[in-house]
């Protein structure tokens, strides 16, 4: 049965204007703020690669003592976005797109990250802190997506998706609710930090009203952190990177407000000085997440709305968080690890291959 | 004109949309189909922005969002 709305003149809801994605991108900042003035590690009011490398620590799929605890951020990221997918009629479940390949660009996004020590939304929260470490991983990240648009402009395709089980989209919020069940319920087999980055959080209910806050606002105006770059560059439409200079301005506003605001490149919180390997490492990821078609927030929310390719991703993203530490590949404080430089270039080589045999390259020989 | 990006999603709808009308830079009226949420929203605001009006009709579960100059 066909269905069909009368034709109606489109204008934009508050949402999908400039002032809904600058209110979201603020509204992240102060929260961020928030988070680590409760608690959470300096600068890390969120990051998606380092609450999920936590959440991997606390399963014990790594062994990593000082970054193990279930993260309640990510948890609300999911259901948060769930619920306004749901309420918004924008629940959907698909998948279908190339799973095995975004399991595996999951995995690569956060080798990445994890050599920076950040994902691209903490490395705009870094900014706003004053580490210039992270004004490096930009220019990387940036050079990134420019080579990822370089690909999808020669028909860079990880093919289409289709309609699963409806089932299927649930998993993931479902999924979500089993690990706030196990936070509270802290079984001896979920390993939690007692010293560390691990150990440093906010109260639990908090962090997870935090994340449901962002998760909601972020699924309605798409935030994300590599789409502001790339639509800026191939459609000259600022929308998604107003709301990444948002959280730059705001979060660097509240730093200097409470006086942790401190501008340099040494003794960054949670950070490395080591200029080539963060730039590297934040170019993988921006390469990546173009590839992907969003960043790692943007990943979390999409498979909170039902997208099962992006639940893939985030499941790769855990996973690499695991080899990460298992394979001493993520840096610390001290600098990058041997592993870690190796690693990254074997990911640089798996996306030249991924990107050109599945544009139009080579595609259109098949 | 009309285009199908049903099945996939940002920025591909978009960038569907722009190559279409750059091949066609006469033509003052296009009709993209597509699946998802996102994706309408996204190829309305460039359609906008690049000075169509914007229409959208919702079929089964899928929208057609036409531009009109």
């Amino acid at each position: 049965m066909e269905k069909e709305k009368t034709l109606s003149e489109e204008k934009l809801s508050f949402f999908e204007s400039k002032k809904g994605i600058v209110f979201t991108g603020a509204v992240v900042g102060i929260i961020a703020i928030i988070l680590v003035a409760l608690g959470n590690p300096k600068n890390m009011g969120f990051c998606i690669a380092c609450f999920e490398r936590d959440i991997a620590g606390a399963l014990g799929l790594h062994r990593a003592a000082v970054v193990q605890y279930i993260r309640p951020e990510i948890i609300g990221l999911i259901i948060g976005a769930f619920i306004t997918a749901l309420a918004g009629k924008e629940f959907q479940s698909k998948g279908g797109s190339s799973p095995v390949t975004r399991f595996f660009l999951g995995i690569a996004v956060m080798i990445g990250a994890l050599m920076f020590l950040g994902c691209p939304l903490r490395m705009v929260l870094r900014i706003g802190g004053g580490d210039l470490n992270a004004i490096v991983g930009l220019v990387g990240f940036a050079a990134g997506i420019v080579i990822g648009i370089v690909f999808l402009n020669k028909g860079f395709t990880l093919k289409r998706n289709y309609k699963t089980s409806s089932f299927d989209g649930y998993v993931m919020p479902i999924a979500g609710i089993g690990l706030f069940i196990l936070l509270i319920a802290a079984p001896a087999f979920i390993l939690f930090s007692t010293e560390g980055p691990g150990s440093q959080h906010a109260p639990i209910l908090i962090a997870l009203v935090c994340g449901l806050i962002v998760g909601a606002l972020a699924q309605k105006t798409r935030l994300c952190m590599v789409g502001g770059l790339r639509d800026q560059i191939m459609f000259n439409q600022s929308y998604l990177l107003l709301g990444f200079v948002a959280i730059i301005v705001v979060t660097a506003i509240g730093n200097i407000a409470l006086g942790s605001f401190k501008v340099g490149f040494a003794e960054q919180p949670i950070a490395h000085a080591d200029g080539l390997w963060n730039f590297l490492g934040m170019l993988l990821v921006g390469w990546g997440s173009v590839l992907l078609g969003g960043c790692p927030l943007r990943q979390l929310i999409l498979s909170g709305e039902g997208n099962s390719d992006s639940a893939v991703t985030v499941l790769g993203m855990i996973v690499g968080a695991a080899i990460a530490h298992n394979f001493a590949l993520a840096s610390s404080g001290k600098g990058p690890t041997a592993n870690g430089q190796i690693a990254v270039i074997i990911c640089f080589v798996f996306l030249i291959v991924l990107s050109v045999v599945n544009s139009d390259l080579v595609k259109k020989n098949n | 004109m009309r285009i199908d990006t049903c099945g996939t999603s940002c920025p591909q709808p978009v960038l569907m949309t722009k190559k279409a009308l750059d091949n066609n830079p006469s033509s003052d009226e296009i009709e993209v189909l597509t699946d998802n949420n996102t994706s309408k929203t996204n190829v309305k605001k460039y359609l906008l922005s690049n000075g169509f009006n914007v229409k959208i009709e919702e079929k089964d579960d899928a929208f057609v969002v036409r531009g009109i100059k």
